[in-house]
């Protein structure tokens, strides 16, 4: 912690700035957590040598670049994140509901401790949680719904998630080596910079987001091309599933904004390494420049996060109203301007900063002109309900929660966006309270209604419902109960990150959002035992046809996993509802009358490999051993020029075994659709394979 | 109508809770005043959205349910151009609106622009320190930490600098906020319309102590403010440059100080010392 340890100025050429005092044996709790985590990977990685797994797992998992298991492995680990950002959550939501005193020492937490959670917190839900999961449903489902047997660039995807998982890896080590920033999640200089944070933390949070951000910026090039490039023929780019549309302007947005952030960090990387001063407050450096650019990034992010989500709500909506998407040209345009004005409404963050007039009422009527879009959306979605079936299934629940949370998101965004009214709620719990709104209601919502929705596309068979339909309705009532009193406590001026106030009229709200946190909290441990009990029982919720909601997109035609290569003859579209379209006519789940061999990627070592030696140079350059970065730097490189050597990066899947594949499959469906007919539950003839083992 | 629905939520409020809680609704000056007509204002446009989508979010499902075969069915029906027309003139309508209330409030309220009153404005130099906030009062040449006073109805200058990372200077009830930054001077006009003793603190993180940034704003009659000064200034503690170099020191919770002395340069000096701010010019 950032007090407790002596400072090592002068690192030594072999440990660096690493010394004994770096690891926090003497406080009992990261001691603890420590222990529990060393056992618990022991005991996983004992089970994995004991059953024998290890082959396995390199083979199917870590070397694989197929992007519906890489796609599961980013929301899995968004979901063990999702355990530590929340942690997080509620070490804060505690302290502060027990932190009224006039004088610094209430709570339990000192702000040594509680200033790097919060950071912490931040930086997890943002890059580690939100991210990956949306990344990872974008993962699964984009290839399927445009056609497709891959993205583009496979050994590029597969790079990408194993430097993301370096990343969050950096992130948790620093929790018992050294400790992290204690800057807010977005670490603006001179706090973060050399003189006012001497300590290792800022660089870990650099050194963590810089390879993490790398992959996300490899992820966006790989998905603009898959989508341009890789539409099954008659796809055009109007006859798009919007989920695909509003992935394809999230990874334009990634693409754009994320080489800002590279630069940003690398900026302020040379200031603590190299006695630079881009952003120092003396020599030249203007911290403003930083605030700038930190957000030129930052406003675009929080679109990454959430046009996607709104892609999703739009499939939900529709299959679930058995009904066509109302107003689907206009829902696309209605994306591609939000994208576009998503570049100009930056400023909107630092209004207080005290750019003039003119400047202030630029940025913010170009922000209240994005409410216009999304207005329009949330209108497509209500129309889209109307006049058709609703079938209350748990993604249909995660989809109404947003609509009632969301809009109240929207109206304190527009207050927000009045620059005269944003000089007194600017930094208020208010603002806390609009972003997680957003971000909750919004963003974090539609992943669960996605997850839930294409979870049986994955993994072969559904999630409980019932479990499904609780957790929304604990996630909702937490919600409400969480960040409504966050925004009464704004307009009586409560700012954000305190650590403890005088105000005892505060504590009872803050215990009413304490108690928020704790349905949350109920919220997800029913997620995690929905996934358990699911998994539990896939023989009963098995899906046989593919088709398990009676769906209407591309993604559907394929069976439950898809098989490795997705489709066995690529579709031709027709119809934007290509799924639907083939249904109506009986032309659905037609064989065809022969295969031909399909060219596919090979599995590649070089993705893990590499991504290992940036850990290695990572670490490193945290704690200043120059000669294990340089190492890691040259690991990084040596392998990337050998895997560049390789001359068997693909091969051919012979029509014999596709034949066989499609054989099971056929049988399957046959298998599903008398199940369907019959109105039996798939589970009771104890019929065909083991649905876990996902896509052979 | 509006100031009919401003009142209604206002006392609403006020039974509610105490309003003294909510500073934002309990506004003591001019330019917070405005800022509480602007949140209301500006919270009732959107419900103008925002209730119709919770309404049609809850009824639409409820009505058009799978078991409620009564209702009509249009499985193909995605377009009309009567809706579409709807949906984006009542935002675009709503956002026009709103828009000429953000582009004049954006002038009306700028903080650079002075409060107009038939009275001198007065000019207050507020610098952020590691932890703590000193006021410097260039005309009287005292200066004080964690406590600051201003006359009731005299329209106050503030000039804000930091001479540490980046802070925020708040006074909820006076209204707008600025950020301080090394350096660099900011600045923002207020003023305070009632007496009283009001909270003020930092509202941009600041590091370990940024918790304890809090200081005491008195408004009080010139008569009031006069005395202060005179109490301040018999505090016979003058900030020197030794003084100076301790109150740099980085410290938490500190409580108010007096300077009965200062040097009138101080608050140009402190800037100055960032030379980037000559060199960036």
């Amino acid at each position: 912690m950032a007090s407790n340890y002596t400072l090592v100025t002068d690192p030594h050429p072999l440990y660096g700035k690493l010394t004994l005092d770096s690891f926090p044996y003497h406080d009992p709790v990261l001691v603890t957590t420590f222990a529990a985590v060393v056992i618990g990977s022991i005991g996983i990685l004992g089970a994995i040598t004991y059953f024998g797994k290890w082959k396995y797992l390199w083979k199917e998992w870590f070397t694989t670049v197929d992007h519906k298991k890489i796609g599961i492995m980013y929301i899995i680990t968004s979901l063990i994140m999702l355990i530590r950002g929340f942690s997080d959550a509620l070490l804060m939501r505690s302290q502060q509901a027990m932190a009224v005193a006039s004088e610094s020492g209430a709570g339990y937490l000192p702000p040594e401790h509680y200033d790097q959670i919060f950071t912490a917190h931040g930086v997890i839900m943002i890059f580690f949680v939100a991210m990956p999961f949306i990344v990872g449903l974008m993962n699964i489902i984009v290839p399927l719904q445009i056609g497709a047997r891959d993205v583009a660039f496979p050994f590029l995807n597969s790079l990408s998630f194993w430097l993301f998982v370096v990343g969050a890896l950096l992130i948790n080590v620093s929790l018992f080596v050294g400790e992290f920033a204690a800057t807010g999640w977005l670490a603006y200089p001179p706090l973060s910079g050399v003189d006012y944070s001497p300590w290792v933390g800022v660089d870990y949070w650099l050194w963590s987001l810089q390879i993490s951000g790398i992959g996300t910026l490899l992820t966006g090039v790989n998905f603009v091309v898959t989508i341009l490039r890789m539409r099954a023929p008659g796809m055009t780019l109007m006859k798009m599933p919007v989920f695909t549309w509003t992935s394809f302007c999230a990874n334009g947005l990634i693409v754009v904004a994320f080489p800002i952030l590279t630069v940003t960090l690398t900026l302020l990387t040379l200031d603590r390494y190299m006695g630079t001063h881009f952003f120092t407050s003396d020599m030249g450096g203007n911290q403003m420049m930083y605030v700038n650019l930190i957000w030129a990034w930052g406003h675009p992010e929080v679109y990454i996060l959430i046009l996607p989500a709104f892609g999703i709500f739009s499939e939900i909506t529709a299959t679930f109203s058995r009904k066509r998407l109302f107003g689907y040209t206009s829902l696309i345009w209605a994306t591609v301007v939000i994208m576009l004005l998503s570049f100009v409404v930056w400023l909107h963050h630092f209004f207080t900063m005290g750019a003039g007039a003119s400047v202030n009422a630029f940025f913010g009527i170009a922000t209240m002109v994005i409410a216009i879009p999304t207005g329009v959306k949330l209108f497509n979605w209500l129309f889209t309900m109307y006049k058709g079936r609703v079938e209350y299934t748990s993604p249909m629940w995660w989809t109404v929660a947003f609509f009632l949370t969301f809009s109240i998101g929207g109206m304190t965004g527009v207050m927000l966006a009045i620059p005269a009214a944003n000089y007194v709620l600017h930094n208020s719990l208010f603002l806390v309270a609009h972003f997680h709104n957003v971000i909750i209601g919004g963003a974090l919502f539609g992943y669960f209604a996605g997850l839930t929705y294409w979870f049986p596309k994955a993994t072969g068979f559904k999630l409980d419902e019932t479990l499904g339909k609780w957790a929304c309705g604990f996630w909702t009532v937490g919600f409400f109960l969480a960040f409504m009193p966050l925004y009464v406590l704004g307009f009586m001026g409560m700012t954000r990150r305190l650590n403890y106030y005088d105000n005892p009229v505060w504590n009872d709200w803050l215990m009413v959002a304490g108690l928020g946190a704790v349905i949350i909290l109920f919220g997800i441990l029913t997620q995690f035992y929905q996934i358990f009990a699911s998994i539990r029982d896939h023989k009963k919720n098995r899906d046989l046809t593919g088709d398990p909601w009676d769906a209407r997109t591309l993604e559907w035609t394929t069976s439950s996993p898809p098989p490795f290569y997705n489709f066995a003859k690529i579709p031709h579209v027709r119809d934007r509802d290509h799924f639907h379209d083939l249904k109506k006519y009986g032309l659905a789940h037609k064989r065809p009358e022969s295969y031909e061999r399909i060219h596919m990627p090979k599995n590649t070592w070089a993705g893990i490999v590499i991504s290992g030696f940036s850990l290695v140079m990572g670490f490193a350059m945290v704690w200043h051993i120059w000669w294990m970065a340089i190492a890691g730097t040259l690991g990084m490189l040596v392998s990337w020029i050998v895997y560049a050597f390789e001359r068997k990066k693909d091969y051919y899947v012979e029509v014999a075994e596709i034949e066989a594949i499609e054989e099971k499959r056929y049988g399957k469906l046959k298998k599903g659709q008398e199940l369907e007919r019959t109105g039996q539950q798939p589970g009771k003839d104890g019929a065909a394979d083991d649905a876990v083992a996902i896509s052979i | 109508m509006v100031n009919l629905a401003k009142t209604l939520v206002v006392v609403s409020l006020t039974v509610l809770l105490s309003a003294c809680d909510f500073k934002l609704f309990d506004p003591k000056g001019p330019i917070a005043e405005g800022q509480m007509d602007l949140l209301i204002i500006s919270a009732l446009v959107m419900l103008i959205v925002v209730i119709p989508v919770t309404i049609m979010g809850v009824w639409f499902p409820i009505r058009y349910r799978k078991n409620n075969t009564k209702q009509e069915y249009k499985p193909d029906w995605e377009h009309s151009n009567v809706i579409e027309a709807i949906v984006w003139t009542i935002p675009i309508l709503i956002i026009i609106a709103l828009g000429i209330i953000t582009y004049t409030t954006s002038y009306s309220m700028d903080p650079r622009k002075p409060i107009e009153s038939d009275k001198e404005p007065m000019v207050v130099q507020v610098v952020a320190m590691d932890w703590k906030w000193l006021f410097i009062y260039p005309e009287h040449e005292i200066a004080t930490v964690n406590e600051m006073a201003i006359p009731v109805d005299r329209p106050i200058e503030f000039l804000v600098t930091s001479d540490t990372v980046m802070n925020s200077f708040f006074i909820p009830r006076l209204g707008s906020q600025i950020y301080a930054m090394s350096g660099m001077e900011n600045r923002v006009h207020l003023m305070a319309s009632e007496e009283g003793t009001y909270e003020g603190l930092s509202a941009n993180y600041s590091g370990f102590g940024f918790s304890g940034m809090r200081f005491k704003a008195i408004a009080t009659s010139e008569v009031g403010f006069d005395e202060w000064v005179k109490k301040v200034k018999s505090s016979a503690n003058p900030l020197d440059e030794a003084t100076l170099k301790q109150l740099r020191v980085k410290s938490r919770d500190v409580k108010p100080i007096h300077y009965s002395s200062v040097n009138p340069l101080l608050f140009s000096e402190i800037i100055e010392q960032y030379a980037g701010a000559l060199d960036g010019q």
